[in-house]
């Protein structure tokens, strides 16, 4: 399936990329081009084969609900933030989100 | 005696218990490799003063006898571990200044074992790439040059920086990860041993995340026997990676010397692409006659839908890309664009400006084969493919033991050569992903030369969690190939 300019246009929406203008055009040919390569996956019979989600055969291994001691537990708020372009309090400070 | 890091790290290791070296003379010697080495671009950070403290310390617990497996050995890790506030950087713009607040699972276990860190070494951003081109610090350079030309060559990708730092002496190994052959594929085209565990056998806890349902740690390393020991620290479960499997950690080194005397080695006729040199094909059949005098029963196997397994791969990796780097929005760490007042505007250009153009075409692809009403068609169907192709390898395992295959279509290639193509630049992985998709391990052992005297590897595959039979036959391979190349030092 061949990607056109308003597709690429819209995709990059979805990611949040900021596409100009001028890179719309020749960005949904190189697309058009990988996914005409992937096309060919068409010719495999998949009928009846169950979609693959792991490699392992395992099931999701639960732990205990409680706070955990180290990286993964809580009351760490100086490192969360540690490495936000900015900051308040430890709060993350963002440009305003509702009018 | 002889130039330190020329030991392997077996030797080294061995060397530092007999208290023959000092941890920080074989720290201060590597260090000193590095700083001749700036033109290979191996390395994003050195970290000299912690390496010389993390020696010295190392240095006091061999002098009481204390030594951890890996006490005292200078390693080099690949910028995509996260380091506990030393600069984590994945190859990417968009990670500027981020020093982590925390330590990886895997390279927490190898400082638990002695090692030394030596710095962050350079890759594909993202681990995206084949030829480490896509790194926002520029290309790592080959140490290997053809014979009479001082052309540029590719290291190979993603883990270019960790393939090339072993392959100059630059670390006594390094570690590395494998989404679709970033190990196997770095490894073959610098005559270093790359080790891609099983799905689930390394944490991928604090390794910034690619592609979740294929991305491994592994090693690259001089010889199989110095895979062995770095895979011995680096693997093992982890409750924090909730795919990581809870099994006990063998002892790779032992399984080295065991016989490889009527295993079973499948050749798959499949494994051939247009345009691959006669003298791989060449070095191919000699691996197998190497393994058949060593005791092996070589049998012909067929894979079919070995020719499926990049397209499927060329969608699960990016959709799951997609999500993955949904994560770097400009607000939690590294870079965020200035000037914007509108905070879907901040996203956007921040993402625009802190992903290079190979990162966004793959977000782009993985977001295009999830969004509504082409799931299905695209994303849909190749999980079915995935799940195809590894029955297919399941199955092959009811006839061998091992695979036996080239572990790329070509030697080094020079840098800027295939980087305007991306098909043409996917397609270096097409002996490597199939393990990727299927969650196997794999191996890249160096076995010959090129005409032009550039470094070739043969790959072996293995069933799941079957790494000690992987590495009895890597060993016999490295054996019989008797490799001892070495490129001629060019830089520094």
């Amino acid at each position: 399936m061949a990607i056109d300019k308003e597709t690429a246009r819209k995709v990059a929406r979805l990611a949040r990329l900021a596409i100009p203008e001028e890179r719309l055009e020749p960005l949904a040919r190189e697309l058009s081009s990988i996914l005409g390569w992937i096309e060919q996956l068409n010719e495999v019979d998949v009928e009846g084969v169950e979609p693959m989600t792991s490699t392992v055969a395992m099931k999701l291994p639960m732990r205990e609900d409680v706070l955990e001691e180290g990286p993964t537990g809580g009351g760490q708020p100086d490192k969360v933030v540690a490495n936000a372009p900015r900051t308040e309090d430890h709060f993350f400070i963002v440009p305003k989100v509702v009018e | 005696m002889t130039d330190i890091t020329d030991l392997t790290l077996a030797e080294l290791r061995d060397a530092l218990k007999r208290k023959k070296v000092s941890s920080l003379e074989a720290t201060g010697a590597y260090l000193a490799n590095i700083e001749k080495a700036k033109d290979l671009n191996a390395f994003v950070t050195v970290t000299a003063e912690k390496a010389r403290t993390m020696a010295a310390a190392c240095d006091a617990r061999l002098a009481k006898g204390e030594a951890r497996p890996l006490e005292g050995v200078p390693l080099a890790i690949k910028d995509l571990f996260c380091t506990e506030d030393t600069l984590t950087t994945a190859g990417s713009h968009i990670l500027d200044g981020f020093r982590p607040k925390y330590e990886s699972t895997v390279t927490s276990q190898l400082w638990r074992d002695g090692a030394v860190m030596l710095g962050k070494l350079n890759m594909d951003e993202f681990a995206m790439g084949s030829s480490n081109e896509t790194s926002y610090y520029g290309p790592v350079v080959n140490p290997w040059r053809s014979k009479g030309s001082n052309r540029q060559l590719t290291p190979g990708g993603s883990s270019g920086g960790s393939s090339a730092s072993v392959a100059a002496r630059l670390c006594a190994a390094a570690t590395a990860t494998d989404t679709g052959g970033s190990i196997r594929q770095p490894a073959s085209l610098t005559a270093t041993v790359g080790v891609k565990p099983t799905y689930g056998r390394c944490s991928r806890w604090g390794i910034v995340a690619f592609a979740s349902s294929l991305d491994q740690a592994g090693p690259i390393a001089r010889d199989v026997r110095d895979a062995a020991i770095m895979l011995r620290s680096m693997a093992g479960h982890d409750p924090k990676d909730s795919t990581s499997v809870d099994r006990p950690v063998p002892d790779y080194e032992a399984a080295l010397g065991q016989s490889v005397k009527g295993m079973r080695v499948g050749v798959p006729k499949e494994y051939r692409v247009d345009g691959m040199p006669q003298e791989i094909e060449a070095l191919w059949a000699k691996g197998a006659e190497w393994l058949k005098e060593a005791g092996c029963e070589i049998v012909e196997i067929s894979l079919p839908l070995t020719k499926y397994a990049l397209p499927v791969y060329y969608i699960v990796a990016p959709a799951e890309a997609s999500s993955n780097l949904a994560r770097y929005d400009g607000v939690r760490y590294g870079l965020r664009a200035r000037g914007e007042h509108d905070i879907t505007a901040m996203y956007e250009k921040t993402r625009a400006e802190g992903f290079g153009e190979e990162v966004k075409r793959r977000i782009m692809i993985g977001t295009y084969v999830l969004s509504a009403g082409y799931y299905d068609a695209y994303y849909l169907r190749a999980q079915k493919v995935r799940k195809r192709i590894f029955d297919e390898m399941m199955a092959a395992f009811g006839q061998c033991d091992l695979i036996l295959t080239p572990s790329t279509p070509s030697a080094a290639f020079a840098l800027g050569e295939k980087s305007d193509d991306p098909v043409q630049m996917y397609l270096n992985d097409v002996f490597t992903v199939t393990a990727n998709l299927a969650g196997l391990p794999g191996v890249s052992v160096p076995a010959g030369l090129t005409g032009d005297g550039l470094p070739l590897g043969l790959q072996l595959l293995a069933r799941p969690f079957d790494e000690e039979t992987m590495f009895r036959g890597a060993y016999a391979l490295e054996k019989a190939a008797g490799f001892a190349a070495r490129p001629e030092v060019w830089w520094g």
